[in-house]
């Protein structure tokens, strides 16, 4: 059934400032690279900052669980004089492609004209992400997973990729096909964080951080802030740039996955997942499409391993094949002119290789390809899936169209 | 790769908060009994243990003494001790609780050279005191 918001909203303005190793973004603060990214989008989609008038966000507004910011400070600091909307998908980094289906929300009630979309990140000292488990303060939930030193998210990760391994026999071979096929589409993007070719000896040589996963399984620990405008189809008309039209997003999941890795109680073949079954079911029932209709995918990548469980999840190939698929070379972008058997995946290196601002960078990457004007352009793109998570619930996913 | 000996982590540091629903759990542990939510009404298990059954909806708890072994389910091999970064080997395990269906700990691992750890392996409990005179279960190889 086809969805009754198909195409009626569309991106129309992408934002971000530069990118920068964990901690080297100070004396910048969050709410100085926030407004920075909002008011780059606004310049790009040809608006004004005080056209805004909605926030639709993800990770409960915070800045990567880390600082803070919200409707209020932001309006405050851009001097946004009114605001009719203002949400947030709960949950973590798994709501970043589905942001922007709460802005078609508040767009189609008509509560809104043009909604803002941002993530801020700013790893201090004081506050890194990558062992934000261990670091918590104990509460009576996470007393049941913290004290076995599974202290970040990749840690809890790797126990979820040892299970797959298991089942299905994938090979840390397939893991470093993703990291390395991702960071051959660095090397001219001038923001990027690792540009230079990753070799086998060098991935092999990287330290194992919760065997099996390696630092370069791990994705970067960068600071930064994206932005993204979304307004309806018909206003888009007025704006600068070409619309990406939201063809389809949907967030959530099921119980099955749960709280995922913070609980640890998945039954297989959920736990030896992305948990992103749920979502992906529901692109395709809004569109008819399958994964093999996508000409690029821009997969939520904090850990090799899950891009490749994604792959399973959306049916770029069958549950247990993902380690075969990958190691054929599917997920390479060869060039402008490919025509094999894959779909590119991660065509701006995602987090792994260009940036982690827990996944925005996807979101812009698939604005950016269906507008054509990607620096690793895939031909003709017409439809860009980009998905949020694995995490905890809910997870999301995105397919923008060319207009 | 060559891990060696897997050790759990030290039990000076770690420290764990309950609620009402919990608190039953890490009590029996006191006692070196290791036990599981299960339905009052029911009889499903759950864990962690949560205030309502997500089969019935009930709040009815029982917290039966299992036989205190399991099946490990997955696990990590980890080289650095999460508070001081000083290397320290340990393997973080996903352990199926024998005598609660669905259930699982997550846990240590100990007795075994981490490179020898396998899912499926069988695994008993064993008692680590950690801070605030509480104690957590850790596993070691074995029925």
């Amino acid at each position: 059934m086809t969805w009754v918001n198909q195409d009626k909203c569309a991106i129309v303005g992408v934002g971000a400032t530069d990118y920068y190793v964990r901690g080297k973004s100070w004396p910048r603060t969050i709410n100085d690279m926030a407004g920075d990214a909002i008011l780059k989008a606004c310049a790009d989609a040809g608006i004004s900052v005080k056209q805004i008038d909605g926030f639709a966000y993800y990770s409960t507004a915070g800045a990567g669980y880390l600082d803070k910011f919200d409707t209020a400070s932001l309006m405050e600091t851009l001097g946004i004089p009114n605001v009719s909307f203002s949400a947030t998908l709960t949950s973590g980094g798994g709501g970043c492609a589905g942001a922007p289906g709460l802005a078609v929300a508040g767009l189609m009630n008509e509560d809104c004209k043009y909604v803002v979309t941002v993530m801020a990140l700013q790893q201090l000292p004081q506050h890194r992400l990558g062992v934000v488990f261990g670091a918590s303060a104990p509460n009576a939930e996470n007393s049941f997973l913290q004290p076995s030193g599974l202290v970040g998210p990749g840690h809890l990760m790797s126990v979820l990729a040892r299970r797959h391994m298991h089942l299905y026999g994938t090979t840390r071979d397939a893991f470093k096909e993703i990291v390395q096929a991702t960071r051959a589409n660095t090397h001219n993007r001038p923001k990027a964080i690792r540009k230079n070719p990753l070799t086998d000896e060098e991935y092999w040589n990287s330290p194992m951080l919760a065997d099996p996963l390696c630092r370069l399984d791990f994705c970067l620990e960068t600071d930064g802030a994206v932005a993204v405008i979304t307004t309806t189809t018909e206003r888009a008309k007025d704006c600068k740039q070409p619309p990406a039209l939201i063809h389809a997003v949907a967030h959530g999941g099921s119980r099955e996955w749960g709280r995922a890795f913070a609980w640890m109680g998945m039954p297989d073949p959920d736990f030896a997942s992305s948990g992103h079954e749920f979502v992906a079911n529901r692109l395709w029932e809004q569109t008819g499409l399958t994964a093999k209709d996508m000409d690029v995918a821009l997969l939520y990548d904090h850990f090799s391993a899950m891009v490749l469980m994604q792959l399973e999840d959306y049916g770029f190939c069958k549950k247990g094949e993902g380690n075969d698929y990958v190691l054929g070379g599917n997920i390479r972008y060869d060039g402008p002119g490919k025509k094999g058997g894959g779909v590119p995946v991660n065509t701006h290196g995602g987090n792994l290789n260009e940036c982690y601002i827990i996944g925005m960078t996807h979101v812009v990457e698939a604005v950016e390809q269906v507008r054509g004007t990607a620096i690793n352009q895939v031909e003709n793109a017409e439809l860009a899936l980009a998905t949020g998570g694995p995490a905890s619930l809910p997870v999301s996913g995105l397919i923008l169209r060319r207009a | 790769m060559v891990y060696g000996a897997a050790r759990a982590l030290p039990g000076t540091g770690i420290q764990i908060t309950t609620n009402p629903d919990t608190e039953p759990f890490w009590e029996a542990a006191k006692e070196h009994r290791l036990t599981a939510c299960q339905c009052g009404n029911c009889g499903h298990f759950r864990m962690p243990p949560t205030a309502y059954c997500p089969e019935c909806q009930s709040t009815e708890k029982k917290w039966p003494t299992l036989p205190g072994t399991g099946t490990l389910f997955s696990y990590a091999i980890c080289t650095k001790d999460p508070k001081t970064g000083e290397p320290y080997v340990y393997v973080p395990v996903v352990v199926d609780l024998d005598g609660a269906p669905g259930t699982r700990l997550v846990s240590n691992l100990t007795g075994i050279d981490a490179d020898d750890v396998k899912i499926g392996m069988k695994l008993t409990v064993d008692w680590n005191p950690i801070e605030g005179d509480w104690v957590l279960p850790v596993f070691r190889p074995g029925a």
